[in-house]
């Protein structure tokens, strides 16, 4: 299969290319880039005022299969994920069986094979301990070599402090970082919301700030104790930013992510009692959101995740207080970061393509993507201008518990290309 | 000139003349309470489901009380035993019940929002009869009826909370309700039970009971939930007796006339002692008949915004 | 917009007409014994009012006398958009026994009326009640009567009368409107 991508702009973090370019892909490899190419055998796509980036990868999102194939499967999610502008994407361990043995590992990357040819890269992420109770620490050798990429015990901390401490030392021996979902159990318990002025007023317990900057900073200390690599998931609090910042001007090796809904909404979203607004950990103040923004753009948060959660519509359609946590983030993400963040100059396209590409890469070992003659074809292609509204009932994937409907946003995927295949959005 | 909004889900945000024409209307039923013959017609061929998914005797015999005195007919629904306990969902129940063409529902519930979820599935009125720590509405109407009652007025007065206001849905209603009608309102206790940024309401905070005593009007004092905090928000009884209990000592130090409420049921002796409980400053009893003429105005009113 | 078709009473003839009703009531009863005034709220209780003084002046006896809102046992609030407001029951004697002068100003399809005997039997069991009405404007939908009636006005239905009180209207007057006219 040829095809001919015409007057994209590449913006590439790698080589450091803004320009325009046209690219000729034979059969998955980028044949030739080059100006004014002419490929008369191949398929053209006009790309003017469209840019093409390496693949985008999410590094947090929750594919619900095995177990919870109600909410979303590996081939809807995958669906979700190409028509988000991902090229890969980092499945969470909490489904059911946990992957906390290598035969969940083996089953996921076999269903991610055949999901739609294989064209989105699908990293497991596998349990820190046995069945994610937080006493046992999980065969991590054993995962590692069937193909986990790091480990988390995600939708729940790690909350023993010796557990954690061993799982960094441990995991370090095979590069692998520890992601930690940062939840202090005791001080959060019963929240169902951010403790502050709005769940006084609507008199809803409460999930304290403290509860996720204390668990940051025990955890930034052990990781500095053990030489471990830890990354924290879904960084939501201008506090844990702030310790992020003085643990990398230390020169430690920590990292943290934000989802594109703490970067942009506040607690006064909850005021609605809508169900969409619910997640763990919690929306927070204006003051927590201007935190997020400073800290991507000064390169102390440098991943965009998503924290994709999908939930059935019946499981979302009850009492605020009893509704599980969690909205889906993949389609919206690229909307989402270029309206908020882009366009209000936090940061540049380049740097958007850092946060979305090249940084989580980075930061799980994974190869970095050359655009280059001989290379494999992994693009992400946006249309950074378009205006589009936000709608639930069009999702390609399974489940539609978003609060972004009907909100007005520029910047829509337009395609991928991986491993071989083409997904036009 | 109707109330407006069709249902009743809370005070935050009800202007002043809505809470003035149910308090207004609630006097006239008073005087219906008065009468050898307490029943009056005005809801008759009307159904009224009464739906408590959490424990309450008072607040729901009050309410069936009034839907009787105003000629409804009444559904009694309780969730323990009830389809809820095995499994069945909020809407499914509500539906079901709406199904039986009943046109209001008023409903407790632990999940603040609860109502407002309700609301937004049935077709039917429905009336917060207390949701999680949210919001009590009748319980602060009937609270500022009160007061109105004993005092004349409720604008410029001191009223003050006293107990454990992060989880009252009494507090938030009182200070929602009173702010609105003019009141100074401030809240007292222990800094574990205040929620945070609750300035931001509009009250003052005050720790210490006797920094209230010398300004306020008006004290309602909210029940201790003994079970749940004792040893987590506060030591233990006897201490927050000693700093935070209305007593007679502490009322005479004061050496003015306080006005004592409490919404029920009292723990002697630990939030209020016996014999303030039961003395000329407090008006606990004339809050129990107030309750039930404030529900008949409430129902009356919402009953045919259909 | 209703125009004024006619003034059916002047404020001389008002106080006149007052006067006569306070003589037959007296007249009927052998004296002011077992009475009581009731005056239906909003109009009647006025006119219950001036009853009141006139047979104080003529009899030299001060009668009880309350007032009645009959808004709670109206037969139409089914249909309506939004509950009337209440205007308030204020008995403050026992009706047990006692000969009850109920008062309203205008006597016309008689529901009225239907509803203030259902409320006044609610609060007691009076001796008899007995209707004094300043207009009867004709147009009975129930079997209901006036013992004493101040004058009889046939109208229309489309028709409509109004009773002018000093205390609220600035005047005291009965004046008949015109039909509505349409817009």
């Amino acid at each position: 299969m040829q095809i001919l991508l015409k007057n994209g702009r590449l913006i590439d973090p790698v080589s450091g290319r803004d320009e325009e370019l046209d690219m000729h892909i034979a059969d998955g490899t980028l044949a030739k880039i080059g100006k004014n190419l002419s490929v008369p055998a191949a398929q053209v796509i006009e790309l003017r005022g469209k840019m093409v980036a390496p693949g985008f990868c999410d590094m947090h999102v929750h594919l619900r299969e095995p177990g919870f194939e109600h909410k979303e499967t590996i081939l809807t999610g995958v669906s979700s994920a190409a028509a988000g502008g991902f090229t890969a994407v980092c499945c969470m361990p909490n489904t059911n069986p946990p992957i906390d043995d290598e035969s969940v590992v083996r089953f996921i990357q076999a269903k991610a094979r055949i999901a739609l040819n294989g064209l989105v890269d699908v990293y497991p992420v596998a349990a820190v301990t046995k069945e994610r109770k937080g006493e046992h620490l999980s065969p991590m050798a054993e995962l590692a070599d069937a193909g986990a990429i790091a480990f988390t015990d995600d939708g729940d901390p790690v909350h023993d402090a010796e557990i954690m401490r061993r799982a960094l030392e441990y995991a370090a021996m095979f590069g692998k970082p520890i992601i930690q979902h940062a939840q202090n159990l005791p001080l959060t318990q019963g929240g169902a919301m951010n403790e502050g002025y709005v769940a006084t007023l609507l008199g809803i317990p409460g999930m304290p700030p403290a509860g996720e900057d204390v668990v940051v900073a025990r955890d930034i200390l052990l990781a500095r104790y053990t030489g471990g690599h830890y990354h924290v998931a879904h960084v939501s609090t201008a506090g844990a930013a702030e310790l992020l910042r003085q643990a990398k001007a230390r020169g430690e090796e920590v990292s943290g992510e934000v989802t594109p809904h703490h970067f942009t909404l506040t607690d006064e979203a909850v005021k609605t009692y809508d169900t969409n607004t619910k997640m763990n950990p919690p929306l927070r103040t204006a003051a927590d959101v201007d935190a997020l923004r400073k800290a991507l753009k000064d390169g102390t948060i440098e991943v965009i995740a998503t924290d994709h959660a999908p939930h059935s519509f019946d499981e979302k359609q009850v009492e605020f207080q009893y509704a599980p946590f969690g909205i889906v983030g993949l389609e919206t993400a690229v909307g989402l970061t270029i309206t908020e963040l882009v366009s209000t100059g936090v940061l540049t396209l380049m740097q958007m393509v850092e946060k979305l590409s090249t940084n989580p890469r980075r930061i799980l070992r994974l190869p970095p993507i050359r655009i280059a003659e001989g290379e494999r074809a992994n693009l992400t292609i946006i249309d950074p201008s378009l205006q589009w509204v936000v709608d639930p009932s069009t999702f390609r994937s399974k489940s539609k518990n978003t609060p972004f409907g009907g909100r007005k946003l520029t910047g829509k995927p337009f395609g991928i290309i991986n491993n071989g295949e083409v997904f036009w959005n | 000139m109707p109330l407006k909004s069709r249902h009743l889900l809370g005070l935050d945000g009800m202007g002043r003349e809505d809470i003035q024409l149910i308090i207004d209307t609630a006097v006239s039923f008073r005087e219906v309470l008065e009468r050898p013959i307490k029943k009056v017609p005005p809801l008759q061929g009307k159904t009224i489901a009464n739906m408590f998914f959490e424990n309450s005797t008072r607040t729901r015999l009050s309410f069936e009380l009034a839907e009787r005195r105003l000629s409804a007919d009444v559904l009694g629904f309780q969730a323990t035993g009830s389809s809820v306990s095995k499994g069945e969902t909020l809407k499914d129940t509500a539906r079901n019940i709406e199904a039986m063409k009943v046109d209001m529902v008023v409903m407790r519930h632990s999940a603040s929002g609860a109502p407002h979820y309700l609301a937004s599935v049935i077709d039917a009125n429905v009336i917060n009869a207390g949701d999680g720590g949210h919001e009590h509405p009748t319980q602060a109407l009937l609270d500022m009826y009160t007061i109105r009652e004993r005092l004349g007025r409720l604008e410029g007065l001191h009223v003050c909370i006293v107990g454990d206001i992060a989880h009252s849905r009494v507090a938030r209603s009182n200070i929602f309700g009173l702010k609105t009608m003019g009141a100074k309102v401030s809240v007292c206790g222990p800094a574990t039970m205040i929620p945070r940024e609750i300035e931001k309401m509009g009250v003052d905070v005050y720790h210490h009971i006797d920094d209230v005593l010398p300004s306020v009007n008006v004290l309602n004092v909210l029940r201790i939930q003994l079970e749940r905090d004792a040893g987590r928000l506060f030591p233990s009884i006897r201490e927050y007796h000693n700093y935070y209990g209305i007593t007679r000592q502490r009322l005479d130090k004061a050496g003015r006339a306080i006005t004592i409420l409490h919404p029920g049921p009292i723990n002697r002796d630990v939030e209020i002692s016996a014999d303030v409980a039961d003395s000329e400053h407090s008006v606990i009893l004339q809050q129990v008949l107030n309750g039930v003429a404030i529900r008949m105005a409430v129902l009356y009113l919402l009953s045919s915004r259909n | 917009m209703r125009k004024l078709k006619a003034q059916i009473i002047d404020e001389a003839g008002f106080e006149r007409t007052i006067t006569r009703l306070a003589h037959e009531i007296l007249e009927k009863n052998k004296g002011a014994g077992n009475l009581v005034i009731v005056g239906i709220r909003t109009r009647g209780e006025f006119i219950a009012r001036r009853i009141t003084r006139k047979i104080e002046e003529v009899e030299g006896v001060t009668l009880p006398i309350g007032s009645l809102d009959i808004t709670l046992y109206r037969d139409d609030l089914l249909g309506k958009l939004e509950q009337p407001q209440l205007k308030g029951t204020d008995i403050i004697f026992d009706l047990n026994d006692k000969d009850i002068i109920l008062i309203d100003d205008v006597l016309y399809t008689g529901r009225t009326i239907r509803a203030a005997l259902d409320e006044l039997i609610d609060l007691g069991r009076p001796k008899s009640i007995q209707l004094a009405v300043l207009i009867d404007r004709g147009h009975r939908q129930l079997p209901i009567r006036a013992d004493y009636v101040g004058k009889n006005v046939p109208t229309s239905s489309s028709e409509s009368i109004r009773v002018h009180v000093k205390e609220v209207d600035g005047e005291d007057a009965v004046l008949l409107m015109h039909p509505e006219l349409p817009n």
